[in-house]
Order: structure tokens, then sequence, then C-alpha cells
């Protein structure tokens, strides 16, 4: 039985998934598979979804960096502009920074973000990705996949599995955006 | 936040957290420009139609180029080629162009007042791209991101606004615009062309271009329109020159990170001099890539959501 300190009110909407460790695990495997699966580093970028996913990104490039001593390129791919739900929402989407550090030609670019739902914002972020070159091929980092696809699209790399139903809600928190690094699944 | 309205007709009835958005939207859109494929999919399928009665080079220019990067199909009608000439008039062209189901018309008229009443005939939105000698809305939020740009603010920025403030549409929004945002304007030309009542808007009069320019953080040189002369509002055009030109003996009063603003067209020699439109305080240009970036961001805010 694990043992919980008593404050009065028992939050049974909300579930930890991941804390700080589990995080810092779950990268640092990412990376390790992203080195066996290239046979290296050379000619990799990594590219992340705002705002949550670049940071992420950094994160990975930070430890990718550190295994393999090098200095991988870091940028950021926004997809808002390629949705394709422009005009089916009651509001615009807000517009994202786009930060593309090197030509992407003939480069393995490696996309992160923080969750993987119905994949329709990473095919638009790939579309993205295509209008700025041709690279070599495109792989897909993910901290956590909670299923519900709604298009033939899957990760390369996944920190965690999260089974979720449609009306729960992940959060995933960073110290650099929220001050904690944690994963809460919450039912609205 | 969205933008909750159908047109941008005048900077008067924008409220400053909508001003506040266009300009955060317009400064990412500022990227799209830089790629080498300079077009997002974002307004695919949509229409904008740019009805411009009056000459323009920059404005149809920019409108049309904003369109195309946002991947809207963009058609151009300008007064003298179309049906304006047989004697169509606004309404019924208006309502002709309506049949044809564009998402957005973009207007430029030599009537104060035309884009409001084309905005009340229609279903789609309408941007004024300068009626008469009353609003030129995204003449002004360009120069308010490109000051903005430089000074990383526009509260408590001192504006200088120069020349013929009655017939001046871009001094009139620019004047709503940077007084919303929190700058203090002045306004300086010959009495002649000083509108009664325009310090009813929160700015300064002053009647000497070195009184205006001396504690200024930017100067915003107004085009004169030649014309004005023969209607006598001005003795001669180097007299103009003399008394309001902008030249380098002139800005030597003024602040050493002082910023230069103009519209264009510019009469060169006349309300500006060569050296200084061309010269290191100048941000003409920088006006101009603003321009594609401002209507990106007003084509998306205005189409990219939807409206029940």
């Amino acid at each position: 039985m694990r043992q919980t300190r008593f404050t009065g009110k028992v939050d049974m909407s909300k579930k930890h998934i991941m804390d700080e460790k589990d995080m810092e695990r779950a990268l640092t495997r990412i990376a390790h598979e992203i080195i066996e699966k290239n046979n290296g580093v050379e000619d990799i970028v990594i590219l992340g979804i705002p705002t949550r996913g670049v940071h992420i990104a950094r994160r990975l490039r930070e430890i990718l960096n550190k295994i393999e001593d090098v200095n991988l390129p870091v940028g950021a791919v926004d997809a808002t502009l390629y949705r394709d739900d422009i005009g089916m929402k009651h509001d615009q989407p807000v517009l994202k920074e786009t930060d593309i550090p090197v030509p992407l030609d003939n480069k393995k670019v490696i996309i992160v973000d923080d969750v993987l739902f119905t994949g329709r914002t990473i095919r638009a972020a790939m579309n993205v990705i295509m209008d700025f070159g041709r690279p070599a091929n495109i792989q897909f980092a993910v901290l956590i996949d909670r299923g519900h696809r709604e298009l033939p699209i899957r990760p390369d790399y996944v920190g965690k599995n999260a089974p979720t139903s449609i009306q729960e809600k992940v959060k995933v928190r960073l110290k650099e955006t929220d001050g904690v690094d944690d994963v809460t699944v919450e039912i609205e | 936040m969205r933008l909750k309205r159908k047109d941008i007709l005048t900077i008067e009835d924008l409220a400053r957290d909508e001003i506040e958005l266009i300009l955060s939207t317009a400064q990412s859109f500022k990227e799209v420009s830089e790629r080498e494929i300079k077009k997002v999919p974002t307004l695919r399928g949509r229409t904008i139609i740019n009805l411009f009665y009056e000459a323009s080079t920059r404005t149809r220019t920019s409108f049309e180029i904003a369109a195309k990067r946002m991947s809207a199909d963009a058609i151009n009608i300008s007064a003298s080629t179309s049906s304006v000439v047989k004697g169509e008039t606004l309404k019924d062209t208006a309502k002709n162009l309506e049949a044809m189901n564009p998402d957005c018309i973009v207007l430029r008229h030599p009537s104060s007042g035309a884009s409001e009443i084309l905005a009340r005939l229609v279903k789609c939105s309408v941007i004024n791209a300068g009626d008469g000698s009353h609003e030129h809305p995204s003449q002004a939020l360009l120069d308010l991101l490109t000051v903005r740009e430089r000074f990383e603010k526009i509260e408590g920025l001192k504006i200088a606004i120069i020349g013929d403030i009655s017939h001046s549409r871009v001094a009139r929004s620019n004047i709503y615009g940077f007084i919303k945002l929190g700058a203090e304007v002045t306004v300086a030309g010959p009495p002649t062309m000083i509108p009664s009542g325009i310090e009813k808007t929160g700015c300064r009069v002053l009647y000497k271009i070195e009184d205006a320019i001396k504690d200024a953080d930017v100067i915003m040189m107004l085009r004169i329109q030649l014309e004005r002369q023969k209607a006598g509002l001005f003795p001669t055009v180097r007299e103009y020159s003399r008394l309001f030109g902008l030249d380098s003996i002139k800005l030597a009063n003024a602040k050493k990170d002082v910023v230069i603003l103009h519209p264009g067209p510019i009469n060169r020699g006349v309300e500006i001099s060569s050296d200084v439109a061309d010269g290191p305080y100048s941000l003409i240009l920088g006006q101009v890539k603003n321009g594609v970036a401002v209507r990106m961001a007003l084509f998306y805010l205005l189409l990219g959501g939807s409206r029940e």
C-alpha cells in the first residue's frame, strides 16, 4: 500500500504518471535509441513543436551532445499555419515561433513534441518541414503517447505510453515553462 | 484572445488589446517572408478582392503579396479599368462583387467613410486601405510595429508627426494608434494644414518643426500633396520645404537615437531631403517590409477563425 500524506482532500480526478526522475530517464533512453537507430548522430537536426516540444527538444539535444560529444542543431517548427482546422475553430490559433537553424536538405530531422494524440499536429509539422527542404528522413520523438490517433501516424521514440480515455486530459509540465517536471492525467 | 470583428475600418474603434494582438501576430508573420518558399497554406481557397479607386503601388502590392503568401486568391480591381468609369456606383459594384462570394474586400477610396458604407453593404470582411482624409489603419499598424521593433515598447515614446495633418489619413490613424498604446503625440505643420479641434484626440499641436522634433523619439514625415499648393494652403513648395521639410540641418537638433518614418511615396527635396530619407535614421524601407507582415496578420485574424 502506498502511503499518502493526509491533506484533507483527495483529488481523485488527477493521477501522476511521470515525475522529474522518470522524465530524465525516458529522455536518456530516447537519446540512446536515436544514436542506435541512426548509427551515431551525423546529420541529425532536432526540431521541437512549440511550446513544450521545444524545451524537450533542447533537453534531448543536451543529452545527445554529452553522450556523443557533438553540438547538434536545435530549432522550432510551429505547425499553426498548416493546420487543417483553420476557419473551423471559433478562435484563430495563436501563432508561435518557427526557427529552422540549418538547411534541411539531406538531414535527418527529429521532430519532438510533448504529447501525441490525434496525429494532426505532427502531420502539419511535417508539411512545414517539407516546405523548408528535402530531408533524408523525418523521425518523431514524443514524451507521452496517449493514443486516439486520427491519422496513420506512429512515433519512432516514445517516453511513455499512457492509454487514456478521450475525456481525459494529459498535462505535461516542465521546469522551463511551469516550474516543475511532471505529467498528469486529469478528468476535465 | 481573438479578434471579434468582421472588418478593420479605423484605428479609432480598435481597442488597445486588439491592436496588440494584431502587432504580435504580425511579428510572427515576418519570418514567413524570410523563407525560401514564402507561402503557407493557411487561407487556401479564400478569395480576397483588392478594390482600389485611387492610385497606389505600395499598399496594393503589399495587400496582394500578403494574400498570396497566405495562399488566398487575390484579385485586383482598379477604378480606371473597371465599370466605375462607366458610372457604376460603389453600392452596385459592392453587390456585384459580393455575388461572387469573396471572403474579404480591401477598399481604397477617395471619400471618407466609404469603407464603412461598404462594410454595411456586404457580408464578407472589409479592410479599409485608406478612405479619403479619414483613416488608413493598416499603415498605422505597420508604423506601430516598426517603432515597437526598434524601441521594444511604445508606451512613453514621443512621436512627432509633421506635415499636412488636415488631409492625412495616415496622420489620423497614427495619432489614434500611438495614443492608445501610451505614446505622446505632437503634430506640427502650417496652420492652414492643422485641423481645428485635433487636440481632442489627445495630441499636442505646434507650428514649428524645430520645436516638434527636438525631444522626439520618432519623427513621422507626411507626404505633401503638391496640388494643395494650388489650393493656397502654402505659398510655394520651396517655402514649405524650407520651413517644414526635414533635412540634416534640422535633424542635427534631434535626439541621437531618433528614427524617421514616412508612409511614401516621398517627394525628395520637399518634405524630406534625400540624405535624410536614405540615411541611417530612416526606417522607411523597414516600414514597407512590416507592411506585408501586418496585412498577413489582418487576413489571418479576420479569416482564420469561424464567424457565427
